[in-house]
């Protein structure tokens, strides 16, 4: 991997966004960096985090996005420029905030980085934060490759500190999560002492005191709406803003971030550079107007290429009817319609459909025999349906919880919540999650389902959230639950680390982003103190765990069981196995078992398999870590464990 | 400029398995060694859920001028390196074409409904028929026994790298290989890696049989 701060100014390299977006901002002299890790953003903080020592950074994964923007905007007031980063989602979780930001703007330079997840590759839903960049009335920048996104990340900072305002960054998956090669610019230093200047006069928010109130809204708003129109100005003159093609071509598309790369090789697959012309936008609000009117009024047709939402689509028609008579009337094709999908995540064969249908020429990507002996051999390979790794806690969890539920009868369920967990809802978990939404909302569901007793509902709940999502968005609501005795139960799946997205600390760790050692919260002592009854577990010891949670079920006052395992993927455990596991196959009695291969069928770990031909079940040697749960699951005791040296 | 050895521009790789073969590695370490050597090199990743379970591709393209967008367009794969032989036939049935060519681990890893004995995994006849019916030349070796003697199964996504380095497919040779792993890792892993790279290439020369691609 290459470090950060060891790469000397002028190096090519193989960068992902994510380590190109972190370089830029050390290439700009940020002093402090804080994030809520979620995919695609985590690398940007995790890099950052790598270098924060010799670098001299404070960097941080704060508790959630809100906090995270705060920890920014302080280092902004006190003169040093920072970054805050975080997934699609986050932004609404930190937007109250910012919204309360831009009524002060900032003082050193600030960027929110926002990456996004159009078709929800790792995500629960595909949200379009660049929507909050016109509520929020912020510029928005989107980098259209590796190079741009660690150029417009320095230059968000120095946009930012110019106009006074913060700027939000918008990058997605194929621009994060993939890699490229990137020139690397000098680094600058920090070094600057922080102070934060609060004599001066109410409104004065480069010297007095940062606050927005009743009196101050219009004025600000104002302000703020001025720094728009010097941004817009400003961008007319961006190199981030390019144009290709002929002057005056028969379809203009206007692209943005990944989907520009998209439209450029679909331009060129159907070799229709004569006919279409494409401008990349990099700055898309404000619009650089000037730029964008010129070339509509030299296009015949316009095309918006973008994903997950019209977004630019939109703003583009609003400029083109209000300028009508420069633009004259043209015809779009975008989203609305219908030549781009309106939802899921685009590709370059989306866009040569969408061209090849305006142009109206056809293209056929493979030879038609080639197409359909592809298609034939699809349903060679079979499906692989997301599972929990071998070894997962989460596995042990849910069967435990599943078995528990069962035995307490009156179709009790689980309410989710985000993580690796969410995969409860499948076969993986026992198919026992029957909710699953946004960060914290599975104990606030479970704590209104625990107050209809009154209504005649008599089902018992279970709410789940990992260790970091408990911190995150899910103590307010246990308070809420305790607090109005709620009959509910939540069930802590403690796997040592936000676990999902790579292992980032979080306030029950006791580092912090950089390594530092860092107070550790203890999550049994936080619940004790809120008022709920607390039981710990290691879900490895299957009985014990299931009784446990059994007996709790019976109970009735908010309660909290604590299922403590380190994750599979773990650094420590994947140094070794703790069990050696065999199957003893003159005594696994497969289909005859009293569940029908209970091992295999049910419990469905990976490391465990089906030998068809000799009717035995079989461990993977190569995927099985020796956890040795499915010991305790085979009914007759074929699975055998030993301690391995 | 290295562009002329490549045989198209942009030229695609797809690196493919399931998640926790290492895959993604393998894509970066053969992009890194091809940025090293002037070309203009995108990667294209998908992780989070993926990881868990599912089937997970790496995009490498490969130019001497441009950045391309890391998703290669359908049937527009050069050369498919898999880590895993049914993910071979699944990348080929969307990015195949009729001269495609294909590196393929022999070793399964079986999806969830087959250890369940819900759905049957093909024979590795089977899937060498189909491979074969649906590029120009493959060749089949056993990276992850290989990688099993060599003392540790994740040394089979660079046995794989060592395999498509004997194709002569992609311009990179054994000295490129060295020379990153030297710079990026301590000394007795970057000979133990070295050791898996010479593994692939042998395996690979044995099963092309002498034939130049």
């Amino acid at each position: 991997m290459t470090d950060l701060m060891e790469v000397a100014e002028g190096t090519r390299c193989l960068l992902m966004g994510n380590a190109a977006i972190a370089r830029g901002a050390l290439e700009a002299g940020v002093s402090v960096a804080a994030g809520y890790p979620g995919t695609p953003s985590s690398e940007i903080i995790e890099n950052l985090s790598r270098v924060a020592d010799r670098a001299g950074l404070h960097v941080r994964w704060a508790v959630n996005e809100k906090v995270a923007a705060e920890v920014a905007a302080a280092a902004s007031f006190a003169g040093l420029r920072s970054i805050c980063t975080m997934k699609q989602n986050g932004m609404h979780v930190a937007s109250d905030f910012l919204l309360h930001l831009t009524g002060t703007g900032v003082r050193a330079g600030m960027a929110v980085i926002v990456c996004e997840d159009p078709g929800a590759l790792s995500s629960q839903n595909e949200a379009d934060a660049r929507f909050f960049a016109r509520m929020l009335e912020v510029p928005l920048l989107e980098p259209g490759d590796f190079q741009e996104a660690k150029d417009m990340t320095r230059w968000a900072l120095e946009l930012s500190e110019e106009l006074k305002t913060f700027v939000i960054l918008r990058s997605v998956t194929r621009m994060s999560h993939a890699s490229g090669t990137v020139t690397l610019g000098a680094l600058s230093g920090n070094g600057k002492k922080a102070y934060f200047e609060c004599t001066g006069s109410l409104l004065d928010f480069q010297r007095g005191p940062m606050i927005t109130g009743p009196g101050a809204v219009t004025y600000a708003r104002t302000v703020q709406q001025g720094r728009l129109r010097q941004a817009s100005r400003m961008f007319d003159q961006s190199p981030f803003n390019s144009y290709t093609g002929s002057l005056e071509p028969r379809l203009l598309v206007v692209s943005s971030s990944a989907c520009a790369l998209y439209a450029r090789e679909a331009i060129e697959i159907l070799g229709a550079w004569d006919r279409v012309g494409l401008l990349k936008l990099g700055t898309t609000w404000p619009l650089p107007e000037q730029l964008v009117l010129r070339h509509l009024a030299g296009a015949g047709e316009v095309l918006v290429v973008e994903e997950p939402q019209d977004f630019l689509e939109d703003a583009v028609k609003v400029l083109a009817a209000e300028q009508a008579s420069i633009a004259g009337a043209k015809v779009f094709y975008g989203k609305r319609s219908g030549h781009v999908p309106p939802a899921g995540e685009l590709n370059c064969d989306v866009v040569i459909g969408a061209l090849a249908r305006i142009l109206g020429v056809n293209y056929e990507p493979a030879p038609k025999d080639y197409a359909d002996r592809a298609l034939a051999a699809t349903f060679t390979a079979p499906g692989r349906e997301l599972t929990f790794c071998a070894g997962c806690p989460h596995r042990a969890s849910f069967y435990c919880l599943h078995n528990a539920l069962a035995l307490k009868g009156k179709n009790g369920f689980v309410c989710g919540d985000v993580g690796c967990y969410t995969m409860g809802i499948l076969p993986a978990g026992f198919e026992v999650v029957k909710t699953a939404f946004c960060m914290g909302s599975g104990i606030g569901l479970a704590s209104g389902f625990g107050k209809l007793g009154a209504f005649g509902f008599d089902q018992p709940v279970v709410a789940v959230c990992g260790d970091s999502t408990f911190f995150h968005a899910a103590m307010p609501a246990l308070v809420d639950a305790v607090h109005h005795e709620a009959d509910v139960m939540l069930v802590v799946l403690d796997n040592s680390g936000t676990a999902m997205t790579g292992f980032q600390p979080h306030p029950g760790i006791g580092e912090d982003a950089s390594g530092k050692r860092a107070r550790p919260m203890d999550i049994e002592a936080i619940c004790r103190a809120m008022g709920a009854k607390v039981v710990v577990c290691d879900p490895f010891e299957v009985e014990g765990t299931e009784r446990t949670l059994l007996s709790m079920l019976e109970e009735s006052s908010p309660r909290v069981a604590i299922l403590r395992q380190e994750c599979a993927l773990s650094p420590h455990k994947r140094a070794g196995k703790r069990f050696k596991i065999r199957v003893d196959e003159a005594a696994c009695i497969g289909s005859r078992c009293g569940c029908n291969r209970m091992c295999t069928r049910v419990f469905r770990c990976p490391g465990l398999f089906w030998d068809a031909r000799a009717k035995v079940a079989r461990i993977d040697e190569v995927i099985c870590t020796g956890c040795g749960v499915c010991a305790s699951v085979c009914p007759s005791g074929a699975i055998r464990k030993e301690e391995a040296g | 400029m290295a562009g002329r050895t490549l045989s198209r521009d942009p030229f695609s790789v797809i690196v493919t398995g399931v998640g926790g073969q290492g895959n993604v590695t393998a894509s970066r370490l053969i992009a890194s060694m091809l940025v090293a050597k002037g070309y203009v090199v995108t990667v294209g990743e998908t992780f989070g859920a993926s990881q868990r379970g599912g089937s997970v591709m790496s995009h490498v393209r490969i130019s001497a001028c441009h950045t391309y967008s890391p998703q290669v367009p359908k049937c527009r794969a050069d050369v498919v390196v898999s880590l895993e032989p049914t993910e071979t036939i699944r990348v080929l049935a969307s990015y195949g074409h009729p001269e495609t060519r294909c590196v393929v681990n022999d070793r399964p890893v079986y999806p969830v409904r087959v250890i369940a004995g819900e759905v049957e995994y093909p024979g590795i006849e089977e899937i060498d028929r189909t491979i074969a019916g649906l590029c120009r030349a493959h060749v089949m070796i056993g990276a992850t026994s290989e990688a099993l003697r060599l003392g540790n199964p994740v040394l089979q996504n660079v046995i794989m790298i060592g395999a498509l380095q004997a194709t002569g497919l992609v311009p990179f040779t054994r000295a490129d290989f060295e020379g990153l792993v030297s710079a990026e890792m301590a000394p007795a892993t970057a000979e133990l890696n070295l050791e898996a790279f010479d593994a692939g290439v042998r395996l690979a020369e044995q099963a092309m049989g002498g034939k130049a691609w």
